[in-house]
């Protein structure tokens, strides 16, 4: 191992102090309540067993911002939408995030799906989402003209948004570390005990200590509270969702999202922009046992591709970018599984199954609310700091370029994003530095475009070289 | 302090550029020398890389530049020479230089270290050459785990960065490069544990524009016998089922011709082949795309949908040799170099080529100016699997043109364009194939 990668390292003993709060999981959810405790004044550690963040759940999803228009009345699932959806609206400027309103549309396949549209129009009503409507065939034509011929009815839904599933739980994670969070990876929790008020969590790094515990361990959740608490009130149940990634060039194809009528199980598959300009059609729902693996799988795909051409003719000639699949931490329960255990400063925040991204920031002021009924206060922090992030996406209307734009970048790495050496390098310093291809490719897109890192590899694992515990590869000894 | 902002790259200055050409690989190279040979004034050569010289720079084996020198180099040493060529007659190659787009007019958007600037030239010249298809558009099951690469992935590791991403690694594909792939492995002390191929010989063929002659098969024999000489046993028929593993490639699932499935430990997986044009810029920009080819839609100058934009070498179409993209790219030179002195021929009618058989895998140009003059002689097909049979030229109800050939995945076939149009009196043509 490199002297780069400082992983393997035991806590330090000044990280050994009591901490307020320790985040299990850094994913979306345990991103974004790192950052909402700290903001409201706690001292926050959060700990994740890989060694970049969003390893887990949140790596793979398909970066739509929801209004909540179709999630259960009634539900902590809608109230998380709900609140989430409001507060990226508030922040995502500050924190120099991408969101692209570009509205959705649910769209009616067959007369019985159309018979279906007034059900999800008075719900998505009942949810206090007022501006969703029923539009016709002939209007929906007008707005989505690549469609097929067999779109009949639509509801719209013009608060859908899409955003990037990774900028923004990096940029919840920055500004936790910047106002005074600590982060530790490569640091799986083992075991703990509670004792005097005091957790002790004995993790693969060492001991930590901290007041309160929040679960947010995903896919995992339910294996740590039966490791920690000796039961669980909920099974992890991973559900597998394969996409597929279309050129660029497919990407004005569609002018909103494309939701399917739903069904009982899942929403069914989605045709998304996302908002790096391509165009992508999945997840499918694929209950497995594995909570790590995913692989995806050749005649999937290729019926997610003929189901894009079955909606979208002119899918046809377009050539795929990429595939990946992700797994969604569902359970037994349709709802959210957030439990705050009082006797032993505890909170589980499980079974995010769907609606993580969306729900993120909603989660963290929710569990905030519970935390704070038990007595517990702190002093929130007064003009907090905003984080930096890289710019990913060109934004005039933000005043926002990309690096590329730029002078002094030294040298495009990356052809088909765009990514330059300096963004590399920055990527791979600092306390969320990359520690691993997959991390530096969230964090900044290298070898996600058109070629899949047929032109960079080469100089990837050169630039990388000593920051992966698995790099990209090795030096040749033969002199 | 310097404003660095302010500062712009050597490229726009007040002297206009004729010609830009996107790409300092073979074709662009040679297409920049022929228009300084041609007398054209300002020839920038636009290269992405921190060196000109393409593909061959990291294909450290020989053979390269029989067609151009006369002799056998190294990949390296015939990017250099190429590069050598270009600045003996005052191309400006402009290296580290992305085009981020091409619009109308030939207006381009770039990037340098001194960031994104806008230029313009008279004529652009698309030579971005190809890429091999990735494991994602391969659709191939499995992990996505690390240790899975294109051979010019590979190369570049290998002879550029001096690096290997694993020891003991699958080769998919019999192409040319596949072969190639073992000598790079070879070279760097990766041993490969198997080779497969999906089609039932292998897909290589004698690389006819080289040499041409009636040695294909024992040449293929020879290739045969290559694998196995370096101790990879070759399948052929046989297919990658899926890719297992956790963090790094462990195994890999295979189905031999006879059926039987088979798993093979690896460390790695090299997707060889199956190469794409390195239209990116023609994709996001302006102009018309042939599916079949994935390149832009040109006629026989190389004219794009754009007539200021012209395309040469791979991007045109995919997999051909160095030696077959330098000659085009030489033409392509000329024919630019002609269209800037209004010199080139008009055409009374221009007539599109149809495919109407999902056998034949391109035909390229799509179109065909009349009368025949300047250009490419020849329209140039692929097909997707071995046939034998006709190659059936019609337009309306008239057959014009029949040929029997026999046909191989990956394998040129070449028809003259006049032989082609010359019993064409009007409308289009529509090119089927008849197996017999």
């Amino acid at each position: 191992m490199s002297s780069k990668n400082q992983d393997h390292i035991s806590l330090t003993p000044a990280s050994n102090e009591i901490f307020d709060i320790v985040v299990i999981g850094a994913g979306v959810v345990g991103c974004a309540i790192a950052r909402g405790f700290v903001l409201e004044g706690a001292h926050v550690a959060i700990v994740e067993k890989a060694s970049d963040i969003l390893d887990g759940a949140s790596k793979a999803n398909s970066a739509i911002l929801h209004t909540g228009f179709d999630a259960p009345s009634g539900s902590l699932e809608l109230d998380c939408i709900r609140d989430g959806y409001q507060e990226y609206m508030e922040i995502h400027q500050e924190l120099g995030l991408p969101l692209e309103k570009t509205g959705a549309h649910v769209v009616a396949w067959n007369d019985e799906e159309v018979a279906r549209l007034d059900s999800i129009l008075s719900q998505a009503h009942a949810n206090g989402v007022a501006d969703v409507a029923l539009i016709g065939k002939k209007e929906l034509q007008t707005l989505e003209p690549n469609l097929s011929g067999n779109a009949l009815a639509a509801i719209s839904v013009p608060g859908e948004a899409i955003i990037d599933p990774w900028s923004a739980p990096y940029s919840y994670l920055r500004q936790a570390l910047l106002n005074g969070a600590e982060a530790f990876f490569t640091c799986e929790v083992e075991a703990g005990t509670f004792d005097n008020g005091v957790w002790q969590l004995q993790t693969s790094r060492g001991t930590l200590k901290s007041r309160h515990v929040i679960n947010c361990a995903g896919l995992y959740g339910d294996q740590i509270n039966e490791k920690l608490l000796g039961r669980s009130t909920f099974g992890i149940m991973p559900r597998k969702g394969q996409f597929v990634v279309f050129d660029k060039a497919a990407h004005s194809l569609v002018n909103s999202v494309i939701l399917p009528v739903p069904s009982e199980r899942t929403k069914g598959i989605v045709i998304f922009q996302t908002v790096f300009g391509n165009l992508a059609v999945g997840p499918t729902a694929e209950d497995q046992i594995s909570r790590r693996d995913v692989s995806t799988d050749k005649d999937t795909l290729q019926s997610l591709i003929n189901a894009g051409i079955d909606k979208i003719p002119a899918l046809k000639h377009m050539p795929v970018t990429a595939v990946y699949a992700g797994l969604r931490p569902a359970t037994e329960n349709k709802d959210y599984q957030i439990e705050l255990d009082e006797t032993q400063n505890w909170i589980t925040v499980g079974g995010i199954r769907s609606t993580g991204l969306s729900g993120a920031l909603g989660i963290s002021k929710y569990v905030y609310k519970l935390y704070s009924q038990t007595g517990n206060k702190h002093k929130p922090v007064k003009n907090p700091q905003l984080p930096k992030s890289p710019v990913l996406i060109e934004a005039s209307t933000q005043g926002l370029r990309r690096d590329w734009q730029k002078s002094d970048h030294e040298e495009v790495v990356c052809h088909c994003e765009l990514v330059t050496k300096r963004e590399i390098e920055q990527a791979l310093e600092g306390s969320l530095a990359a520690r691993s291809l997959a991390g530096l490719k969230r964090q900044t897109r290298v070898t996600m475009g058109r070629c899949q890192g047929f032109y960079c590899t080469a100089r990837l694992a050169e630039l990388t070289d000593g920051h992966f515990s698995n790099p990209i590869a090795k030096k040749i000894n033969n002199g | 302090m310097v404003d660095r902002a302010v500062e712009k790259s050597s490229l726009g200055s007040d002297i206009p550029i004729d010609v830009a050409i996107i790409g300092g690989g073979p074709s662009g190279l040679s297409a920049a020398i022929e228009l300084k040979r041609c007398g054209v004034s300002r020839v920038v050569v636009l290269e992405r890389e921190s060196e000109a010289g393409g593909i061959p720079r990291h294909c450290g084996h020989p053979p390269f530049g029989m067609r151009e020198f006369k002799r056998i180099l190294t990949g390296p040493n015939y990017a250099k020479k190429l590069v050598a060529l270009a600045s003996a007659v005052e191309v400006e190659i402009h290296t580290m230089t992305t085009v981020v787009e091409a619009r109308p007019d030939g207006e381009l958007l770039i990037t340098t270290n001194f960031g994104a600037e806008v230029i313009n030239a008279g004529r652009v010249i698309y030579a971005t050459g190809v890429r091999e298809m990735p494991r994602s558009a391969r659709l191939i099951s499995g992990k996505r785990n690390s240790g899975i690469v294109n051979s010019g992935a590979l190369q570049s590791m290998v002879y550029l960065k001096h690096r290997m991403p694993f020891k003991r690694p699958i080769i998919i594909g019999t192409e040319l490069v596949s072969f190639s792939t073992i000598m790079t492995c070879h070279h760097a002390g990766i041993k490969p544990v198997t080779m497969i191929g999906e089609h039932d010989e292998i897909t290589a063929r004698w690389p006819y524009s080289v040499f041409p002659g009636l040695i294909d098969i024992p040449f293929r024999t020879g290739l045969r016998i290559f694998p196995r000489i370096m101790g990879i046993p070759l399948h052929l028929g046989a297919r990658l089922i899926a890719i297992d593993g956790d963090d790094n490639v462990s195994s890999v699932q295979i189905e031999l011709a006879n059926g039987i499935r088979q798993t093979v430990e690896c460390d790695g997986v090299i997707l060889t082949g199956k190469f794409t044009p390195e239209a990116t810029l023609a994709l996001s920009g302006h102009l018309d795309i042939d599916p079949a080819t994935g390149g832009p839609v040109v006629d026989q100058y190389g004219r794009c949908s754009d007539p200021v934009y012209c395309a040469t070498g791979n991007l045109l179409r995919p997999g051909e040799t160095a030696g077959w993209c330098w000659n085009e790219g030489r033409q392509a030179g000329r024919l630019v170099a002609d269209d800037l002195k209004n010199k080139l021929p008009e055409f009374d009618r221009r007539i599109q080529i149809y495919l109407s058989d999902t056998l034949i895998k391109y035909a390229m140009p799509k179109f065909v100016g009349l009368p025949l003059s300047a250009g490419m002689e020849d329209l140039q097909l692929r097909f997707k699997n071995s046939a034998k049979g006709y190659i059936i030229g019609t337009s309306g109800e008239e057959t014009v043109y029949r040929r029997k050939v026999s046909v191989h995945p990956e394998h040129r076939v070449i028809i003259a364009l006049d032989k082609l149009t010359n019993k064409c009196s009007e409308g289009n043509i529509q090119l089927t194939f008849e197996e017999r």
